[in-house]
């Protein structure tokens, strides 16, 4: 059996934690002095890569973590290292300059073929843009199977992968053949902390930097964001004066 | 001091924990100037210990502090994402959209 050459695509994002602000022009959200992170559903999929050499039972010649933004996209990608990445590879984008998931996908064909990757695992989606749709379009390009919110990943020997999926009303059990694209759901696993130590060993491992036009892409946009706006704020409750009062409110509102 | 100084190695061991939980403190959920002075106050008040057994339990405590904060930062970020994902047919998201969970 094939050593495992595993790609990780990873996005920095604004932090789970914070509230995103619209921008006053409203064409998106406010990123300048916004505290950011690695995309949550993207550190599953650095922990599976790492559990699967953990696990010894399939070896695991590479574990490359990718990365596409601003300068700044290179802590992501530290980060990822410190949680047990060998590699990273970071291709600079101007700010602003974000590329859509097609362009995300095209570009990380392109890092797959350079890489000699034969696995890809990948969040199922950023927190960011919510788009979830990198994965499979990568799929798609490449031609190879892929196993979407994967909750479990088993390798069954030989080249054969097995994926649970949890499903409406149970789980869903995928097998397939080396190389896939595989997208990671929340339960997959509990990712482990970069701790201080790592982060600084992590300083150590190789970090390659690339631009767009190494791989051949161009962040021209096929979709144009019209508008950007909050969420209407909620409505506050009413009171009532008493059990009359309650009954012809429920009555206006059509509950009884 | 009156104090005799205390053992080398454990005290680079000492160190090098209040480093890394110093580190963990910029992600305390009620903020780092809410965590450094607890912190500090932890490790000024073990300051006296000059038993060795006494200081490696110390030490076994912080490092039982430092799991616990991992465990308490991959709780709250896999809650908020729940919330947020996978519980659409409560009230609460199916009201306030995505963004109205914990915060």
């Amino acid at each position: 059996m094939s050593a495992l050459r595993i790609l990780v695509p990873v996005k920095r994002v604004i932090d789970y934690a914070v509230k995103p602000r619209v921008n006053k022009a409203q064409t998106g959200v406010e990123t300048a002095g916004v505290k950011h992170s690695m995309n949550p559903f993207d550190e599953l999929s650095v922990e599976e890569s790492v559990r699967i050499r953990e696990g010894k039972k399939t070896p695991v010649e590479d574990i490359c973590v990718i990365s596409a933004g601003p300068t700044k996209a290179q802590d992501v990608l530290r980060t990822a290292m410190a949680m047990g990445a060998d590699r990273a590879i970071h291709v600079e984008t101007k700010e602003g300059e974000d590329l859509e998931p097609l362009g995300v996908a095209k570009l990380l064909k392109a890092a797959t073929e350079q890489n000699k990757s034969n696995l890809v695992i990948l969040g199922k989606q950023s927190i960011d843009d919510d788009a979830g749709q990198t994965g499979q379009m990568l799929a798609g390009l490449l031609g190879w199977a892929q196993a979407t919110q994967a909750s479990k990943i088993e390798f069954t020997g030989g080249d054969s992968v097995q994926v649970t999926r949890e499903v409406d009303g149970g789980v869903e059990t995928l097998k397939a053949k080396l190389p896939m694209v595989i997208t990671t759901d929340l339960r997959l696993n509990e990712p482990r902390y970069a701790s201080l130590p790592n982060i600084m060993k992590a300083k150590k491992k190789p970090l390659e930097k690339k631009t767009l036009a190494d791989y051949g892409i161009t962040a021209e946009k096929r979709l144009k964001t019209i508008k950007v706006t909050e969420p209407p704020p909620r409505q506050g409750g009413g009171k009532v004066e008493d059990v009359d009062g309650l009954v012809s409110k429920l009555k206006e509102l059509g509950a009884l | 001091m009156a104090l005799p100084p205390p053992n080398p190695v454990l005290r680079r061991q000492v160190i090098q924990l209040y480093k890394e939980l110093l580190h963990m403190g910029k992600e305390y959920p009620q903020g780092y100037d809410y965590f450094r002075p607890r912190l500090h106050r932890a490790f000024m008040s073990k300051s006296g210990l000059r038993d060795e057994g006494e200081i490696k339990q110390a030490i076994a405590t912080a490092q039982f502090v430092q799991k616990e904060l991992q465990a308490l930062y991959y709780l709250k970020k896999y809650r908020t994402l729940k919330k947020q994902y996978y519980e659409v047919g409560e009230p609460q998201a199916a009201f306030g959209g995505v963004s109205s969970g914990l915060r």
